[in-house]
């Protein structure tokens, strides 16, 4: 067994676990509400590492598959009156197939042109949902909620619990892709395409596999909204920010670790809500400032300073222990 | 016997400018053979359309008696061809010993047990010794000399078991000493059943390597055959010293 498999997991059950016994502490519900988003962009910084951290391929089209996910979540709710549950597995499909699909059509191009490609993927979907009157078009669609599900007090407390599964299962998929084999491939084309081609990695189907598992999950994420907003609209659901912040909290966070953007969406998606007394624009300049500093002198991310003084410590103890052993 | 790589009528086209045209090469199982060329004469051109980074317009390869022509890399590579590149392309963020392990989990998983991982270190190990550099197996790319690094691009070309091991100038900017050790590991390899085909541009390398050299000039075979006669050749004179 891998070391820290037990904390991890022992992580992963205490997490939802706490987020639905959290209200017995009688916490105020607005905590709740501005929790959720923390654990929202834990799985979007999450799910975009999959594809930009492990594979290199810099993905700008988060708000696209964000967007989509909200929208599937809100089709089947419209016409079929699904279940939550439902509603995400259906976003998460749609975010899965649409990963495939602009995987195939834009994963042969490389660097800054596949992130362009993204950009223009995430154009084309926000100018059809915005055509589309069935879900209100540009105006959007206001949501009517219905009552809240057994063993809840309320709908963001029912919200913020599912939102802390979902982001169970971005780690715990993001820990696995990271050690296993898919992984290490991910990792090799990432440093060497070609090579790694040569090498015997069959670097378009992990890239398609990374494409679908990063969408999916993307898509998730964006499945609560409707409920969690009771209104959705294109400019805000597609908007270019989800994927500056998802970005920007994986760079910051570390890209290396299955943990670093989460920690970065943490740190990131906290302080937004404390800055946002501010204004929003305040927050953006810190995080702006934020990033250039930590690609200029810490480009492994917050993950790349923790292993750093890990490292110094186990060395300066080495070190202590031979002096000792000379004197 | 059928040949272990069969090129043939291979063109490759960039634009309007023919890189290889009509190329025919065999190359028999054992063989030690030197590829040589000026520059711009479509080596490298014609190592990435056996290795399948390019796709030829005209023309097949057969490799074992398979057509592998429309096949990606990473399927050659299972097949049995590997190679090495003329600008190293290690996968800097990992050790070397990493390094080794992609060609382990990809290409012979189902030879080795990977469940096993002290077995597969073990494997991995090896092969740094059977190329010299198992002293530095916790090092990262960006850590090792010019040396190190063509030694770490044949541990992982080997790792994948290859029949047919394609050297793409893995003697680039070497000292003489180093020149010979690569050489020496080269040789031991052929000696270990792998079949070689070296591209190089040091000569007196070639001469000691090859039992057979193919000469390319313009992306067209100008000579095939036995050193000696291959460097008397007045064409592979004219190419490379001009009329």
């Amino acid at each position: 067994m891998k070391r820290g498999t037990i904390p991890f997991w022992v992580f992963a059950a205490l997490l939802p676990a706490a987020a639905y016994g959290l209200p017995i502490l009688g916490m105020n519900e607005y905590y709740f509400y501005i929790s959720y988003i923390v654990l929202q962009y834990v799985v979007l910084a999450t799910a975009w590492n999959i594809l930009g951290g492990y594979a290199g391929y810099v993905n700008f089209g988060t708000g696209a598959f964000f967007g989509a996910g909200a929208y599937a979540a809100l089709v089947v709710m419209l016409l079929f009156e699904a279940p939550l549950v439902v509603q995400i597995a259906v976003a998460a499909l749609v975010g899965a197939l649409m990963g495939l699909g602009a995987g195939l059509l834009t994963l042969r191009l490389k660097g800054i042109f596949f992130s362009i490609a993204t950009i223009a993927v995430a154009i084309i979907i926000e100018t059809f949902v915005l055509n589309w009157r069935f879900v209100g078009g540009a105006t959007g669609v206001q949501i009517i909620r219905g009552p809240v599900t057994y063993g809840f007090e309320t709908h963001t407390r029912m919200l913020f619990f599912v939102m802390s599964v979902l982001a169970v299962a971005s780690l715990v998929i993001a820990r696995y892709i990271e050690t296993s084999w898919l992984g290490r491939g991910l990792q090799a084309l990432r440093d060497a395409e070609v090579a790694a081609e040569c090498s015997g990695v069959p670097t378009l189907r992990l890239k398609l596999i990374a494409c679908a598992v990063s969408g999916a999950l993307m898509a998730a994420a964006g499945a609560p909204l409707p409920l969690y907003s009771s209104f959705v609209e294109p400019h805000s659901v597609f908007s270019l920010n989800y994927s500056v912040m998802a970005l920007s909290m994986a760079v910051i966070g570390g890209m290396a670790r299955w943990w670093g953007p989460a920690l970065g969406a943490v740190l990131i998606a906290s302080s937004q809500q404390f800055a946002a007394f501010a204004s929003p624009e305040f927050h953006l300049l810190i995080v702006g400032l934020l990033l250039i500093f930590v690609v200029i002198a810490a480009p492994g991310g917050l993950v790349g300073v923790i292993q750093w003084v890990g490292n110094w410590r186990v060395s300066r103890k080495e070190i202590n222990r031979s002096a000792s052993v000379v004197k | 016997m059928s040949a272990l790589l069969e090129v043939k009528n291979v063109t490759k086209r960039f634009f309007g400018f023919t890189a290889l045209g009509d190329v025919n090469v065999t190359i028999q199982a054992g063989d030690r053979i030197g590829l040589i060329g000026p520059n711009g004469s479509g080596k490298t051109t014609l190592i990435n359309c056996v290795s399948g980074v390019f796709k030829p317009e005209v023309g097949t390869i057969r490799f074992l008696g398979d057509d592998i022509s429309s096949l990606a890399p990473h399927r050659r590579a299972k097949k049995g061809l590997a190679r090495t590149f003329q600008i190293p392309r290690p996968f800097s963020s990992m050790s070397v010993e990493d390094n080794l392990m992609v060609p382990l989990e990809y290409v012979v998983h189902d030879l080795i047990d990977l469940t096993n991982e002290t077995a597969v270190y073990d494997e991995a190990r090896e092969l740094l010794r059977r190329v010299r550099l198992d002293d530095r197996k916790g090092a990262f790319a960006n850590d090792l000399s010019q040396v190190e690094l063509r030694k770490l691009e044949l541990a992982r070309a080997i790792a994948a078991r290859p029949q047919l091991l394609i050297c793409d100038e893995a003697m680039a900017g070497l000292a003489t000493k180093e020149v010979n050790e690569i050489l020496d590991i080269l040789l031991d390899l052929n000696a270990s059943g792998i079949t070689i085909v070296m591209v190089e541009h040091i000569m007196q390398a070639v001469m000691r390597f090859s039992k057979r050299i193919i000469c390319l000039s313009a992306g067209r075979v100008i000579s095939d055959g036995a050193p000696a006669e291959v460097m008397a050749h007045p064409d592979v004179r004219r190419a490379y010293l001009g009329s």
